[in-house]
């Protein structure tokens, strides 16, 4: 197959070919997110270095894909780049398409993204703190969201500001919504950044490593309210991690991507029983598994992203592949479907 | 005789607002060849405790002792004898090297120290970046040529440079990623079994500790509340903390973490200011009553051969 197209939904065991023809005639709710060959480059003064190299991915209502891979893979461009927040310059969309509820937003104006953004599409990021204003309350902070995309007034947005701070089980949110953010805890603070998100209910909502700063404890508690939200609004999610632990714990589908590209995508249960490609089932290994029988030795993923200025030639993984071979040094593999629901770029997978 | 044990070991410090309890009563042991794992949450004291053991922290009270010589009233003109066997690699490797100096002068200071001559050094610098995995040319170059893995190597060859007996990891490979953290692990564990080192080994990872440890001691809000063996500690948890650590803690198997049931603790860590008089933990505890408020409970033997400081075990 020359050119794989995004799999289907929460069925993802359908054919690509049966998901294409049948998408608009379904409507754009069933696919909130679709994502066709985004390409974004960085152009610095030490070239141009493909960041995100023809994405694909399409998102259901209701469904989790996990954006899976290590530091400079892309993941955060990628959603940077869906949301029309890149750094520009050095960054640019240079190609593709992003579907959101069924129209492309890759060249809609800015303006126009600023009434999208908060109203169909919300984001988390990793660091509260950083996303909220220092010097504004938290009331303050939902309210405006409200007030941007609703027509609720002041009054109106502060009771609902209450309302969405106990959706997010802020402890004592009445008093809560007076604070500013350097009285809240790091946990506290994502749950205000999570009601913020979720305030004009968005069919989309991006999720970029939103609980990496947090505690074991309380990273399981925003885990499970993200799970909740998502499952009561029927929310198309996309989950941004490192992790491979939360990817188990969140996701129905994962996207592993390496040097700018998915190499791998497969349905959660699939991709960890019989990862395809080799750096999945690198990072996999590499992994430790609580209460498994213990391994003499983590299985390591020798060398390390190569940097984007210095990709080979071939396939970007070849150089630390164990299972590479003389062709994959020359062409760079393409995506291609092994097995319903799953997408590989691999020249040995392919092989078997 | 163990190589470390603390005794009723306190560290405060005096802030603003109010006196921070930051390590409140710690005793512990660690045996020669062990790794010990010391995991908790953010604020629970675990870094301060492991900095409390370099002397890098005022001790407000109790015994270090190190190789049976207690450190903890010891000056600074008499620790150099205790940091050749006990030395430190931490979370940060950029933070932790001078980014004016080769990494061949950065491994080489502590024998300077010491006073080692020039050849010994070099040829003892030439040997320790090949037991760390890196390449000869190495000593030339500045930190910020290396990724983040291998200034976690740099770092790790300066440790092993005299020889310690203990090497306290503080979040070694927390800033690492996936492929490369697993390389770290393993060679820890390489030059743990080649040259006998021991590892006190500070994560709020609960996987690698799990991994990487012999025994495991779990602390909360400035003091340990289980200590046992590795395995004791992961099937038979006995402490309400414990147990709720081991539920939060993310399963890379989705079927694993599917068929667990899961009880999310509620709320987040006190403030170590003025914690709580009792147990540290009755506050989020679901199994907390009249007693937990009042009376501390210390660390005492249960079932399964683990120490767990818990009133209703």
């Amino acid at each position: 197959m020359e050119r794989t197209e995004p799999l289907a939904g929460p069925r993802a065991s359908r054919p690509a070919q049966a998901h294409e023809a049948g998408l608009e005639a379904r409507g754009p709710a069933r696919f909130p997110l679709e994502v066709r060959d985004l390409s974004t480059t960085l152009f610095t003064r030490r070239g141009e270095m493909k960041a995100v190299d023809g994405l694909s991915l399409a998102v259901g209502a209701g469904e989790t894909v996990a954006l899976v891979g290590e530091s400079g893979c892309g993941k955060s461009l990628s959603a940077l780049s869906i949301m029309r927040l890149l750094p520009e310059p050095p960054a640019r969309i240079v190609g593709g398409m992003v579907k959101l509820n069924g129209r492309d937003i890759v060249a809609v104006s800015e303006e126009a993204m600023l009434d999208i953004r908060g109203k169909e599409i919300g984001m988390i990021f990793q660091d509260p703190l950083s996303s909220l204003n220092p010097v504004a309350t938290v009331e303050k902070q939902i309210a405006e969201v409200l007030t941007t995309h609703t027509d609720l007034g002041r009054g109106q947005a502060r009771a609902r500001a209450h309302e969405l701070l106990e959706l997010v089980g802020m402890p004592d949110a009445g008093r809560r919504l007076d604070a500013y953010p350097h009285q809240l805890s790091g946990g506290m603070c994502q749950r205000v950044v999570i009601a913020m998100a979720i305030a004009c209910s968005p069919s989309v909502l991006i999720a970029d490593e939103p609980t990496t700063a947090l505690d074991v404890t309380v990273q399981a508690q925003v885990l499970a309210l993200l799970k909740k939200l998502q499952a009561d609004a029927g929310m198309a999610m996309i989950f941004i991690t490192h992790d491979l632990g939360v990817v188990a714990e969140t996701a129905e589908r994962v996207v592993v991507m390496y040097a700018g590209r998915k190499v791998e995508e497969a349905p959660v249960d699939d991709l960890f029983e019989s990862p395809l490609h080799p750096y999945t089932a690198g990072l996999i290994g590499a992994t430790p598994i609580p209460g498994a029988a213990r391994a003499a030795r983590l299985a390591d993923i020798p060398g390390m992203v190569p940097p984007l200025n210095a990709l080979p030639q071939g396939c970007a993984f070849a150089p630390r592949c164990p299972r590479v071979m003389e062709r994959c040094r020359r062409e760079k593999p393409n995506l291609t479907q092994p097995a319903p629901g799953r997408l590989v770029a691999c020249f040995a997978a392919e092989k078997g | 005789m163990s190589l470390l044990a603390l005794h009723d070991v306190h560290v405060r410090f005096n802030t603003a607002a109010g006196i921070v309890h930051a390590v409140n009563g710690v005793s512990l042991e660690l045996a020669v060849g062990e790794t010990l794992g010391l995991v908790g949450e953010s604020g629970c004291g675990k870094s301060t405790l492991g900095k409390a053991i370099m002397k890098l922290v005022p001790i407000a009270g109790g015994e270090i002792v190190v190789d049976g010589v207690d450190i903890a009233p010891l000056g600074r003109d008499r620790l150099a004898e205790m940091r050749r066997k006990v030395q430190m690699i931490f979370q940060d490797p950029y933070g932790s090297l001078n980014p004016r100096s080769t990494v061949g002068r950065s491994v080489a200071q502590p024998l300077v120290i010491a006073g080692w001559k020039p050849d010994a050094t070099n040829r003892r610098v030439e040997t320790l970046l090949g037991w760390v995995g890196l390449p000869s040319d190495a000593r030339q170059r500045y930190p910020h040529e290396f990724s983040g893995g291998q200034r976690q190597r740099i770092g790790i060859a300066r440790a092993l440079a005299l020889n310690p007996k203990l090497i306290i990891c503080d979040e070694p490979v927390s800033a690492l990623d996936v492929s490369v953290r697993a390389q770290v692990i393993n060679l820890l564990e390489d030059l743990k079994s080649q040259f006998g080192v021991s590892y006190l080994f500070i994560s709020h990872d609960l996987s690698v500790v799990e991994h990487i440890a012999d025994r495991v001691a779990v602390m909360y809000l400035g003091t340990l509340v289980e200590v046992g063996g590795r395995d004791q500690i992961w099937r038979h948890p006995q402490h309400p903390y414990t147990k709720a650590l081991l539920a939060a803690a993310p399963i890379a198997d989705p079927k694993a973490a599917r068929a667990r049931q899961r009880s999310v603790l509620q709320g987040e860590l006190p403030s170590p200011i003025d914690p709580p008089a009792g147990c540290p933990f009755q506050s989020r505890c679901p199994i907390a009553q009249d007693r937990c408020r009042l009376d501390r409970p210390v660390l005492r033997p249960v079932a399964g051969g683990a120490q767990a400081a818990c009133h209703f075990i």
